[in-house]
C-alpha cells in the first residue's frame, strides 16, 4: 500500500529534479539510498551477531554470577575463568572428544555420503523415491533422534542389540554405557544424522559435472576409479570445500545430540566443548567459566570461517 | 543447486538495478525507515511492560499436562478467594532457574516462582528472593525438616506445598512368585535382588544417570551408611558406591543403569525387565496406568538392621521473588499461603501422590492414600541436599555424577571419590 502512494507521488518529483540537475545532492542521495539498503543487514548483524560476542567475550573476563543478574555489577577478574578453566580436569578432555567427534564425523558422513550421491547419480528405478527416503534423518529434530537411539542403542532392550544377537554377532556390546564406546556410539548416530546433507549436497555437484567429461573419459578407456579420482573429484572440489566446512562448523559446536543421547556421560566420557559451556552456564551458573568455552568454540569456527571465505572469493574469481 | 541459482541471481540483478537506478533506490529509503521505527518500537514497548494491577503471575515447571491442570484449578480457586486473577506459566524445570535469572535482569519477574529445592539457595543467595515470614506465612504445623527445605541459611524463602522422597517399589507378583520377602537391608536387597534376576528380568533398577537423576538416588545410599556431601572421599561414601558396584557386578542391575534417568527406570519396571527398583511417588500415576501391575512400596534398605534409612527431600518450593513492589509482593504472599494452605496441600498431594508439606495435611493423607504410609515415614526423616552446601550443590552433584559413573564403568570407588571430592573443592 504504502508502495503505491511512494510511486504515485514520485513522477511529479523526478520531473522537478530533473528540472534542476545538482550533480552533488544527488551523489548524496544516492549514497543516501545505498546505506538504506545496507542499514537493515549491517544493524541485524550489530544487533544479533556482534553484541553477543562482544558481550560473549567481555563476560569470559568477569566474575559474572547469578548475583550479576540483580545488581549488574560482574567485577572483571582478569585471566581467572580463563586459566580456571584450562586448569580443570574436563577441559583437555571436552577438546579431545570434540577434535575426534568432529573429525568422526565429518570423515564417516562425507565418504557415505558421496558414495550415495555417486550411486544415485545413475539412472535407475525407484531412484527418486529411495532418494526422498534417505533425507529422513534430516527431517527429523535432533532430539527427537537422540531420544530414539538412545532406546535402539540400549544394551539390554535396544534393538541394535536384539538384531546383533540374532544375526550371531555380539549380542551386548555397551553402546551408550562404557565410557570406551560412548564416543563411537555417539559419533555413529552423528554420522546417520550427517549424511543427507552431505548426499544432497554432493549429488547437486555431481549433476552439474557435464555428462561429455565422463563419455570422453570412457571414450579414452578410463576405468570407473580413474574417472572418479581424474574427473569426478577435481571438479566436485569446490563443492566438497563447502560440505566440509559447513559440515565442520555444525558438528563443533554439538549439544542437543549429547544432551539426549548421554548427557555427557558415563563419566564424561562425551563430554564435548558445547556440553561444557552448557554445564558451566547453566548447571553450575558459573557464566565467565562458560563464555571462556563458548570463546574457545567460536575461535575454531571462526578459523574455518575465514577459510570457507577464503575459498569461495578464489572460486569466485 | 544452490551455486546454480546464487550465479542466475547475479547475473538477473545488475541491469534490472541500473534501469531503475536512483529513482528506485532513493524510494526505498522511506519504507526502510519506517520498518526500523516500527521494530526499534515493538522492541522497546515490549521491555517497558507494565504490570497489571488484578494479575499476577506464577511461573512452575508444570509442563505435564496433569500437573498444569491441577495447579492452574488451584490457582482459580485462590484467585476467586483473594479476588485476582492468578496467571500460571509453565517452563521445563531445568529453564526455570536460567528463565528467572534473565526476568531478574530485565526486571520482569514474576510474582511468584516455583523452584526445586535443591535450586533455590541459588537464587536466594544472589538475593532474589523476600522472607516469606515478613509476608506474614507461618511454618506452624509444618515439620522442622521441611521448613530447613525451604530455608537458606537460616531464612525461610521457600513454602511447599508437596514433598517426596526416594523408595523401594517391587512388583508383588514376581516377589510372592519367586517366595523373597521384601528387603530392609542391604544384604538381603543384594541376595534378593540376585535371586529375583532372570533372563530378560533384572532384580533391581535405579537410575544412575549423569544429571541430577543419578545423585538424587545415590543419596539415601551414602547418607544411610553414614556419609556426606561434605567428604565425597570419606569411606563411608566409598562403601555405599562399593555396594552400587557390587549390586552390577553380581548383575543384579542392567549395565545401562548408568545411562537411566529415573522415568527410564520406572519404564523399565513397568515392561517387567526389572523386579524392584528405586523411585519416587511422582511415578505412581505412571504405574497406575497399568492395571495388571501390582506393586508395593518399602522404605529404601539400610546398611545394617536398625539403621535409619535417610532418603533425599524432594520437591518444589513457591517463592515470592523481591520485584520491589511491596504491595504486590503482599499479595503473592497471601496467594502462596493460599496454595500451600492445608486445604490446598491435601488436594495437590492426593492428586500428585506426593506426601503433603503440612503435618495435619499429612495425617489425613495416610489415612486416604495407606499404600504409600511408608513414604509419608520416609519423608519425616529425609533430608535435604542443599541443608549443608547451600548454593554449592551443583558443583558437588556434578563431582558425584561423573565418580559414580566412573565407578560402576571400571574404576574404582576410592580413586573415582577421591577425584570427586578434589573437582568439588576446586570447583573444577
Amino acid at each position: 500500500m504504502t508502495t503505491s502512494t511512494v510511486t504515485a507521488q514520485t513522477p511529479a518529483e523526478a520531473s522537478k529534479t530533473a528540472a534542476a540537475p545538482d550533480p552533488a545532492r544527488l551523489r548524496h542521495r544516492r549514497r543516501l539510498a545505498q546505506w538504506g539498503f545496507v542499514a537493515p543487514a549491517v544493524v541485524f548483524m550489530l544487533l544479533f551477531f556482534g553484541y553477543p560476542l562482544v558481550r560473549n567475550v567481555v563476560m569470559s573476563f568477569q566474575h559474572y554470577t547469578p548475583k550479576t543478574f540483580f545488581t549488574g555489577e560482574a567485577p572483571f577478574n582478569g585471566t581467572d575463568n580463563w586459566s580456571d578453566v584450562f586448569q580443570g580436569a574436563l577441559f583437555g578432555k571436552a577438546l579431545w572428544h570434540t577434535l575426534v567427534f568432529t573429525a568422526g564425523s565429518l570423515l564417516g558422513q562425507f565418504c557415505i555420503g558421496l558414495a550415495l550421491a555417486v550411486f544415485f547419480s545413475r539412472r535407475f528405478p525407484l531412484n527418486g523415491v529411495l532418494r526422498s527416503l534417505i533425507l529422513l534423518p534430516w527431517l527429523v529434530p535432533m532430539v527427537v533422534s537422540g531420544i530414539v537411539w538412545r532406546r535402539i542403542l540400549d544394551q539390554d532392550t535396544g534393538v541394535l542389540n536384539s538384531f546383533l544377537e540374532t544375526v550371531g554377532i555380539g549380542g551386548s556390546t555397551p553402546w551408550l554405557t562404557s565410557p570406551e564406546m560412548a564416543l563411537v556410539s555417539v559419533i555413529l548416530v552423528n554420522i546417520w544424522i550427517g549424511i543427507p546433507f552431505n548426499m544432497v549436497i554432493l549429488y547437486g555437484g555431481l549433476q552439474e559435472i557435464p555428462r561429455e567429461l565422463h563419455e570422453a573419459a570412457a571414450l579414452d578407456g578410463a576405468s570407473a576409479w580413474r574417472t572418479f579420482r581424474s574427473v569426478t573429484l577435481p571438479l566436485l572440489k569446490p563443492v566438497v570445500t563447502v560440505v566440509l566446512v559447513l559440515g565442520f562448523m555444525s558438528t563443533v559446536k554439538i549439544l542437543d545430540l549429547i544432551l539426549a543421547l548421554t548427557d555427557g556421560g558415563p563419566a564424561d566420557a562425551t563430554q564435548t566443548l558445547g556440553t561444557l559451556t552448557y554445564q558451566n552456564s547453566f548447571v553450575q551458573l558459573d557464566f565467565g567459566a562458560g563464555a571462556v568455552v563458548g570463546n574457545v568454540l567460536i575461535l575454531i569456527s571462526a578459523v574455518f570461517a575465514v577459510f570457507y571465505l577464503r575459498v569461495n572469493r578464489t572460486e569466485g574469481k | 543447486m544452490s551455486k546454480r541459482f546464487t550465479s542466475l541471481a547475479l547475473t538477473a540483478h545488475p541491469p534490472a538495478a541500473t534501469r531503475h537506478g536512483r529513482g528506485r533506490s532513493h524510494r526505498a529509503v522511506a519504507p526502510f525507515a519506517a520498518v526500523s521505527v516500527l521494530v526499534a518500537g515493538a522492541a522497546l514497548t515490549g521491555c517497558g511492560q507494565q504490570r497489571d494491577a488484578g494479575v499476577y503471575t506464577v511461573m512452575n515447571s508444570s509442563t505435564d499436562e496433569s500437573y498444569h491442570r491441577w495447579d492452574a484449578e488451584a490457582m482459580a480457586r485462590c484467585g476467586e478467594q483473594l479476588g485476582i486473577t492468578i496467571e500460571q506459566q509453565s517452563v521445563p524445570a531445568s529453564q526455570v532457574m536460567t528463565k528467572a535469572l534473565r526476568m531478574a535482569s530485565s526486571k520482569s519477574l514474576p510474582d511468584i516462582v516455583q523452584f526445586d529445592a535443591s535450586e533455590m539457595p541459588t537464587f536466594a543467595d544472589a538475593g532474589g528472593l523476600v522472607d516469606l515470614r515478613t509476608l506474614g506465612l507461618s511454618t506452624e504445623d509444618i515439620p522442622e525438616g521441611i521448613v530447613d527445605f525451604g530455608s537458606y541459611e537460616g531464612t525461610y524463602y521457600g513454602a511447599a506445598r508437596s514433598v517426596n522422597t526416594l523408595a523401594l517399589f517391587y512388583n508383588k507378583d514376581v516377589l510372592d512368585k519367586a517366595g523373597v520377602e521384601v528387603p530392609t537391608t542391604w544384604a538381603q536387597l543384594r541376595e534378593s535382588a540376585e535371586q529375583l534376576t532372570e533372563g530378560k528380568q533384572y532384580g533391581l533398577a535405579l537410575s544412575a544417570g549423569g544429571a541430577e537423576d543419578g545423585v538424587f538416588q545415590f543419596t539415601p545410599f551414602m547418607w544411610s551408611n553414614g556419609g556426606d556431601e561434605t567428604e565425597l572421599d570419606s569411606p563411608r561414601v566409598v562403601e555405599a558406591l562399593d555396594y552400587w558396584k557390587g549390586l552390577l557386578k553380581d548383575g543384579s542391575l542392567s549395565k545401562s543403569t548408568v545411562n537411566w534417568t529415573q522415568a527410564d527406570v520406572n519404564d523399565q519396571f513397568m515392561a517387567g525387565n526389572a523386579a524392584m527398583m528405586i523411585n519416587g511417588p511422582w511415578q505412581v500415576e505412571t504405574l497406575n496406568t497399568d492395571k495388571s501391575l501390582h506393586w508395593g512400596i518399602a522404605p529404601i534398605p539400610v546398611p545394617e538392621a536398625g539403621d535409619d534409612s535417610v532418603g533425599p527431600l524432594g520437591g518444589a518450593v513457591l517463592t515470592v521473588p523481591d520485584t520491589g513492589d511491596e504491595a504486590r509482593e503482599r499479595t503473592a504472599g497471601k496467594i502462596v499461603a493460599c496454595l500451600a494452605s492445608e486445604k490446598e496441600q491435601l488436594t495437590y498431594a492426593l492428586n500428585s501422590w506426593m506426601v503433603p508439606a503440612n503435618a495435619k495435611a499429612a495425617a489425613v493423607w495416610r489415612e486416604r492414600v495407606p499404600e504409600l504410609d511408608s513414604l509419608a515415614d520416609q519423608v519425616a526423616v529425609a533430608r535435604s541436599r542443599t541443608a549443608q552446601l547451600g548454593a554449592g550443590w551443583s558443583s558437588v552433584s556434578l563431582a558425584l555424577q561423573s565418580a559414580f559413573q566412573s565407578a560402576l564403568t571400571g574404576q574404582s570407588s576410592e580413586t573415582a571419590l577421591k577425584r570427586a571430592q578434589q573437582r568439588a573443592t576446586s570447583g573444577n
